[in-house]
């Protein structure tokens, strides 16, 4: 393997630590980078930004210490609020359930910061991603799920087109995780046992409604509304649809049980009028979906003819068997599920597997229900 | 295992351009600190251990005063730049106010230390002062007619004038005696934040007529954590550290004899090598923004281009940003600095280019070379020969 110039994405956790002393001890040239991306104003210092990431910059530099790479803290603030936190705040008032880690990936880790990296002398980034890459037959890389299910993360990766696939490094691969805190121990980086973030990292106390109440203010599309039954019955009333996703169950409130007794999830979301309609969790069940903004991490498939292909519909969720059928166009995708998905909304990201292959993406759009 | 060490931070390779930051400690100091570490003796024990401690103390504090212009009992030693700044502003304020209930109002000038801007923003929000800020002209010179209007507005209202000898970032050097002059006619006591001048240009205490006067040790080549507030004897100060009385009853804690004898070791050495240092730094420095504008011709040098700290050089590199110029010089072995940075290392476009009126952007450009003691003709010549490259990558970085 050729001597890289790498940046490594230094996160202060776990993973990203390992990461960069892999691609460190593999005999890259590796710089380690911090991206401030929080501007939280409860900062210490009012006006301030990124000093709420204090901890983590620090647990982050503390890692390029031991691995012995140069290191830097990248404000990344501006742009990461106008393409990522925005756009979570939109498509909420929407009505819509995104996935902002998937949209940083695409927009901040892989774009912005990849960009500036090349531009600055570097050659790829290295991220503690769960997932390996190889070089196909036909000389494009391909981006494969890691071994450990449990932890792959080609999921959130299924964003980068083979431009960015090819200036990126996943160094912890096939790893399982427990090997990857060994090691960390063992390299005697200090976050070897720091808990595993779960939550959006900007909503810092995984309180996704009451932030989005919160941020949102004013710009909710309403504050009030009422749940109805698929067959227009009021049920209760809430406090606003951008606390709900499709597909939820706890948290309604609903007074009354369902006549049958059994629980309620949210089928539909109107922004508009602020209706929010529960059902039973068979109503749930989607056959078939329409995807847009497709993004391919290599050749672009065919367009109109039935693929068959496998489809995840949700970070750490399950594998569908799927038809893919490409827009003569190509700027929209339709998906036909041989095995129904429940709780999917529109806004979710579609991600396209061909074995253990990534294909591509596409921003969910429509679901097609199954008749009940 | 143990810990790494940084391939590029092999010292062999460094090309220290961060003076202002801090300097190394010259060998003088070094010896004079060496040399006291071993000794027991707390300066203010009776016996005979103690005395000896007393009369290092003591020494030194004669020491800086002969090279300050100052009385040796207007010396409070402190653990630096930021103490003495906090024990200035909020020591005199308090004291002065609680005088006259009337003086609520501090002015300072917009470009000072966050040790100086800080503690007044804390005065304001905490303490009920009311903080003006001096504005600065376009090479960010206090504007002498702009403090007449702030003290006019009502003299007796006034509680304390702060204003820097020098400034850390652009270098430019204030008018502190003209600012006293104004002051001394409504009888306003003025402090003055000079650990960048303290070395570099003359500085003398008495010789403006200043009331208080900071000073700090790594800054002239003495060791970290020990400075100085100089402060008239008449004027009175709350003491913000309580304790054993130690420094004039206005610091307390046990005195710390090494430090402060490498400090004044290092204040002598400076003060009496002023003269010949900024005449060799300066040509230095000279010879940076010269070779720097033949590669660069489009940088602008911020600051005063007179009125300016020999070691400083500031630019500002249009089209590129500061922190991706410095990593690429880094890399290189060239350090230097944007200027202020928080703690998380995001650095910030500066207040001080703010101030003088540069736009977000051209503050966001810019850079900060500083020489001292151990600059030679061949960092200039590494700064110059790497910084072509270098902005044209930062600039290529900034385009997309």
């Amino acid at each position: 393997m050729s001597r890289l110039k790498v940046l490594a994405a230094m996160s202060g956790g776990v993973d990203s630590a390992v990461a960069a002393a892999r691609a460190a001890e593999a005999g890259h040239d590796v710089t380690g980078v911090h991206l401030a991306l929080s501007r939280n104003p409860a900062s210490y210092r009012s006006g301030a930004r990124g000093c709420c990431t204090i901890e983590d910059s620090n647990d982050a530099r503390r890692a390029a210490d031991m691995i012995g790479i140069p290191f830097y803290v990248w404000d990344m603030s501006d742009r990461f609020h106008e393409d990522v936190v925005e756009d979570f705040m939109a498509e909420y008032a929407a009505g819509r359930t995104p996935n902002p880690c998937l949209r940083c990936n695409e927009k901040i880790k892989f774009a912005a910061v990849l960009d500036r990296a090349r531009a600055l002398g570097f050659d790829a980034v290295a991220t503690g991603h769960y997932a390996t890459t190889r070089t196909g037959a036909d000389g494009l890389v391909e981006l494969h799920r890691a071994g450990d299910h449990a932890k792959d993360q080609s999921y959130v990766l299924g964003v980068l087109t083979q431009e960015q696939l090819a200036h990126s490094l996943f160094p912890l691969g096939d790893t399982p995780k427990p090997e990857v805190r060994a090691e960390a121990a063992r390299r005697g980086l200090l976050v070897a046992d720091k808990p595993d973030s779960h939550d959006i990292c900007f909503v810092a106390d995984g309180d996704n409604a009451g932030w989005l109440k919160e941020k949102l203010g004013e710009r909710q599309p309403n504050t009030s509304g009422e749940f109805v039954t698929e067959a227009g019955e009021v049920v209760g009333t809430h406090e606003g649809t951008v606390a709900f996703t499709i597909g939820q169950r706890r948290g309604l409130h609903l007074g009354r049980p369902a006549p049958d007794g059994k629980p309620r999830f949210v089928l539909d979301i109107e922004p508009v009028s602020g209706t929010v309609t529960v059902g039973p969790r068979e109503h749930l069940a989607v056959d078939g979906l329409t995807g847009i903004r497709p993004l391919w991490a290599g050749t672009l498939p065919q367009r109109g003819v039935s693929l068959e292909c496998t489809v995840q519909l949700r970070a750490h969720g399950d594998e569908h068997r799927a038809l893919l059928l490409v827009d003569e166009d190509g700027d929209g995708v339709d998906l036909t599920l041989l095995d129904p998905a429940f709780g999917i909304a529109p806004g979710q990201a579609a991600v396209i597997y061909d074995g253990t292959r990534v294909v591509g993406s596409a921003t969910i759009s429509a679901t097609r229900r199954t008749a009940a | 295992m143990a810990p790494a060490t940084d391939r590029r931070d092999s010292p062999d390779r460094v090309v220290y351009l961060d003076h202002a930051a801090t300097t190394p400690m010259v060998p003088a100091a070094l010896e004079a600190m060496t040399a006291h570490l071993s000794s027991v003796g707390n300066a203010s024990s009776l016996h005979g251990s103690g005395r000896r401690a007393r009369r290092v103390v003591e020494e030194s504090r004669e020491m800086i005063a002969a090279v300050l212009d100052c009385r040796p009992g207007e010396v409070v030693f402190t653990s630096g730049g930021t103490e003495s700044d906090n024990l200035a502003l909020k020591g005199i304020a308090w004291s002065r106010r609680q005088a006259d209930p009337a003086r609520v109002r501090i002015l300072a000038s917009a470009v000072e230390h966050h040790a100086v801007l800080d503690p007044l923003h804390w005065l304001h929000e905490e303490s009920g002062f009311e903080v003006s800020l001096i504005e600065v002209d376009a090479e960010g010179r206090v504007r002498l007619e702009h403090l007449r209007e702030l003290i006019e507005a009502d003299p007796d209202s006034v509680a304390v004038v702060s204003v820097m000898w020098a400034n850390n970032e652009v270098g430019t050097v204030q008018p502190v005696a003209e600012v006293v002059g104004l002051c001394e006619t409504y009888g306003i006591p003025v402090h003055s934040d000079a650990v960048q001048a303290v070395g570099a240009v003359p500085v003398a205490f008495a010789g403006v007529g200043l009331d208080a006067l900071t000073v700090t040790g790594h800054k002239v080549g003495g060791p970290f954590g020990v400075g100085a507030l100089i402060a008239r004897r008449d004027l009175a100060i709350t003491a913000l550290v309580h304790g054993g009385g130690q420094e004039r009853d206005i610091r307390s804690g046990t005195i710390d004899v090494p430090a402060i004898a490498a400090f004044a070791a290092a204040v002598e050495l400076a003060v009496k090598s002023q003269a010949e240092y900024a005449e060799r730094i300066g040509a230095l420095r000279d010879a940076l923004v010269a070779g720097v504008r033949e590669v660069v011709p489009d940088v602008v040098l911020n600051g005063d281009p007179v009125h300016r700290l020999p070691g400083n050089a500031h630019f500002s590199f249009p089209g590129c940003e500061g922190d991706a110029l410095l990593m690429l010089l880094d890399a290189q072995g060239i350090e230097c600095s944007t200027g202020s940075a928080c703690s998380a290392g995001v650095p910030q476009p500066s207040h001080v280019l703010i101030a003088m009126g540069r736009s977000d952007e051209l503050a966001r450009a810019s850079l900060r070379f500083s020489l001292g003691h151990s600059s030679t003709a061949a960092d200039v010549d590494a700064v110059v020969r790497a910084i072509g490259p270098c902005v044209e990558r930062a600039r290529m970085a900034t385009l997309r």
